[in-house]
């Protein structure tokens, strides 16, 4: 991993191209900008992100994935796919689903770089788990989550394969940044070669190596049917349904009612729930500022949050309290216990 | 984009680490501050920052700034030390993920709310012990160092036998994060000492099946971690999650003891105890210092820090630094002190800083109940250790309700 070139490099929260911007703390960390649109193989976009401010984005480790609000008030998840070493920046891939109902068809087609678009996460339901041998079979887009981890366990020395497959070589995505791997990748466009071989590629039950799966549906259930030998807890998957819709994207103001001291403030687009308590003179406790460190932790009494942080699942929508340093409301109006 | 002309450091000989120092940290840290952004200290060869920007800055920048070479004086690259290096405060990505999510997903708040019922019963138990002996006591050994004893080792699940050895291994341990004075290098004497009763409790035969101890057993089983980190782990939390909480405690209780006012505020509002723990944690730092080494030649403010050079942070000084707090020597609960690095901040901020939170929470609404008012009854005494602020006697007199 290359941590800097020849000149020293600054230590600041600011990317070095960007002067500081003073009032950089107190930007919500929900938002992030469209900094580059790349097409990276048939159908598949590159999209890089970075914060507005020019700052340091939330860390994250192989296998996150982040929630983007798009403009058309769409709400999609992708896999964070560039290198976890460089603060500045975020990689997602997006492959342009047929049938899209609005995310995958709005980022090829609308979204332009420059744009702001509000982010959630990152958030890891997908860990890399410590191992001294890996297997990684990804199925087309599939190949995004893994394509870090593939990183990562070489970096650390481990032993390590993976079986990529695709409809057609120029559908798949990132074979440039494999080609390094040499005979550790085993690219099998469909078309070539028909369907992933996975027993071959797997092998016999043994204990030790970890396997990573994702991609499609059927493949994800036949890589279960090989592993069914094996010890528990061998293999991990990553599901993606294509085009994955959670909820509508909220981009107006909201009202948040404090029960305890009756006061209600307005929540704009452009401030984060604390930053509009904080103004309205109202202490709470926060650290991060960036949904990880759970300092901020408010009890929700009415109303539905949306939650943005690292540390709840986006499904857990029984979830009694939210983190205000990030999250904001689906809802006209959220009453918290304060 | 303007180069900027690096410059070399203003240079001081001044020992952090002596005596004198570790006793009265604050007006070493303010001439620290006003010297420059970085400092080099030349008794230690290293690039000194007590200001809150660079110090924050260098926190959350792992990348540049790491861990692994050691969080003290001593290059680990160079110079191994009497203990295994810890899993998550001596590591760096991508090492340092599988630990740290494991036991962070263990020490959330949320998590921690299984324990908020019997931590606030604890702490009224202990408080009604201590004044049922009389309105006088020392509030380090009486409070503050006997709840943490009384509901973390349990919380860990860790067995009865030799708890006392918990307070002097945590002591040593971080003593010996500058193993050149007299403290480190008794710290690493004692602290290698009592390193085989420590690692007996990381057993999972000998750890409760409920407990912090049970839940990374349970995640070795799950295959997040080895079942190695599982019990490196459990070292972390004994080294790692008394001794500095103890500290916090005894920050708040010097706090309310000195200024009456904020504790009568404590009294008419209780939901003030969370700010009133961070604003001491603030105030006091009970975790003063931390290194790291430059991965890279990397820019700090003006100065060029070579590869390989060790980087002390002066966390104190940061919470004390007048560009970013007002008035920032007094203890004030009507600060936010929000954005302290007291637990530090990035990847390695305090994994168990929830836990400090409930154990102080519980703590001082068990005061407030009864207590009307705290005097010091002689000279508050600092317990010196190079890498914490601790207290060896805060003597007090109680009025009751």
């Amino acid at each position: 991993v290359v941590l800097g070139s020849g000149d020293p490099a600054e230590v600041t929260e600011t990317a070095p191209t960007t002067p500081p911007v003073s009032r950089q703390r107190n930007e919500p960390a929900s938002t992030v900008r469209v900094v580059s649109k790349t097409l990276v193989a048939d159908g598949v976009l590159s999209l890089e992100l970075a914060a507005p401010s020019g700052g340091r984005l939330p860390d994250w480790t192989p296998g996150s994935h982040v929630d983007l609000f798009l403009p058309n008030d769409t709400v999609r998840q992708y896999s964070l796919c560039g290198d976890r070493f460089d603060p500045f920046r975020y990689r997602v891939a997006v492959l342009r689903e047929p049938t899209s109902q609005g995310g995958s068809a709005f980022v090829h087609d609308e979204l332009e770089a420059g744009a702001t678009i509000g982010l959630g996460g990152p958030r890891n339901h997908f860990p890399l788990v410590p191992s001294e041998s890996y297997l990684f079979i990804a199925g087309g887009i599939g190949i995004t989550p893994l394509l870090p981890m593939v990183h990562q366990a070489h970096l650390l020395g481990a032993e390590w394969r993976l079986l990529y497959g695709g409809r057609r070589r120029d559908s798949m995505a990132f074979l440039d940044e494999l080609a390094r791997y040499r005979d550790r990748v085993l690219v099998r466009p469909e078309d070539e070669h028909g369907l992933l071989d996975l027993p071959d590629f797997i092998g016999a039950p043994r204990t030790g190596p970890r396997i990573y799966a994702c991609g499609p549906a059927p493949l994800l259930a036949a890589a279960a049917a090989v592993c069914d030998s094996w010890p528990a807890h061998t293999l991990r998957v990553e599901r993606f349904a294509s085009d994955r819709t959670r909820r509508p994207a909220r981009r107006t103001p909201f009202e948040v009612v404090l029960a305890r001291s009756g006061i209600t403030v307005s929540v704009t687009p452009d401030i984060s729930v604390l930053d509009a308590l904080n103004r309205a003179g109202v202490e709470l406790l926060s650290s991060c500022r960036r949904g990880v460190c759970g300092t901020c932790e408010t009890t929700v009494l009415e109303g539905r949050p949306d939650h943005r942080d690292t540390l709840l699942d986006e499904e857990d929508e029984t979830a009694d309290h939210m983190y205000v340093c990030v999250s904001r409301s689906r809802d006209d109006r959220l009453v918290l216990d304060l | 984009m303007t180069m900027l002309t690096l410059a070399d450091p203003p240079a001081s000989d001044l020992d952090p680490f002596s005596h004198e120092m570790l006793d009265n940290p604050f007006p070493m840290h303010a001439e620290l501050r006003e010297a420059g952004p970085v400092v080099y200290l030349t008794r230690y060869d290293v690039y000194a920052l007590a200001r809150y920007e660079q110090v924050h800055a260098s926190l959350v920048n792992w990348q540049q700034l790491e861990s692994s070479a050691g969080v003290g004086l001593t290059n680990l690259r160079r110079t191994e030390q009497f203990r295994p290096p810890s899993l998550l405060l001596e590591a760096d990505p991508p090492r340092h993920d599988a630990p740290r999510r494991v036991l962070g997903q263990i020490l959330t708040s949320r998590s921690l709310r299984r324990f908020r019922e019997s931590w606030f019963s604890e702490a009224e138990a202990l408080v009604a012990d201590v004044l049922s002996a009389g309105p006088e006591f020392d509030a380090v050994t009486a409070l503050a160092q006997a709840l943490p004893m009384r509901v973390f080792p349990d919380a860990v699940g860790i067995g009865t036998e030799g708890r006392e050895n918990l307070l002097p291994y945590g002591d040593h341990q971080f003593n010996a994060f500058v193993p050149t004075n007299d403290l480190g290098r008794n710290g690493e004497e004692r602290g290698s000492a009592l390193l085989p009763w420590i690692n007996a409790q990381t057993s999972r035969d000998a750890l409760a099946p409920v407990g912090f101890g049970a839940d990374l057993a349970a995640a070795a089983d799950r295959g997040d971690i080895t079942p190695g980190m599982a019990a490196a782990l459990v070292r972390t939390m004994l080294s790692a999650g008394i001794d500095t909480t103890v500290g916090g405690i005894c920050a708040v209780l010097c706090a309310f003891a000195t200024h009456p006012d904020q504790w009568q505020r404590l009294r008419e509002d209780p939901s003030l105890a969370r700010i009133a723990f961070d604003e001491a944690v603030r105030w006091q730092s009970p975790l003063q210092t931390f290194f790291r080494t430059a991965a890279v030649d990397v820019r700090i403010g003006d100065v060029a820090v070579p590869e390989g050079a060790k980087v002390l942070m002066f966390l104190a000084s940061a919470n004390r630094d007048p560009r970013r707090w007002d008035d920032p020597d007094q203890f004030d609960l009507s600060r936010d002190p929000s954005g302290h690095v007291g637990f530090g901040m990035g990847i390695h901020q305090c994994v168990g800083q929830h836990v400090a939170r409930l154990e102080a929470e519980a703590l001082l609404l068990a005061l407030a109940r009864r207590i009307r008012r705290f005097d010091l009854t002689g000279p508050v005494k600092q317990h010196h250790n190079n890498t914490l602020r601790a207290w060896e006697s805060i003597p007090l007199r109680v009025t009751l309700d």
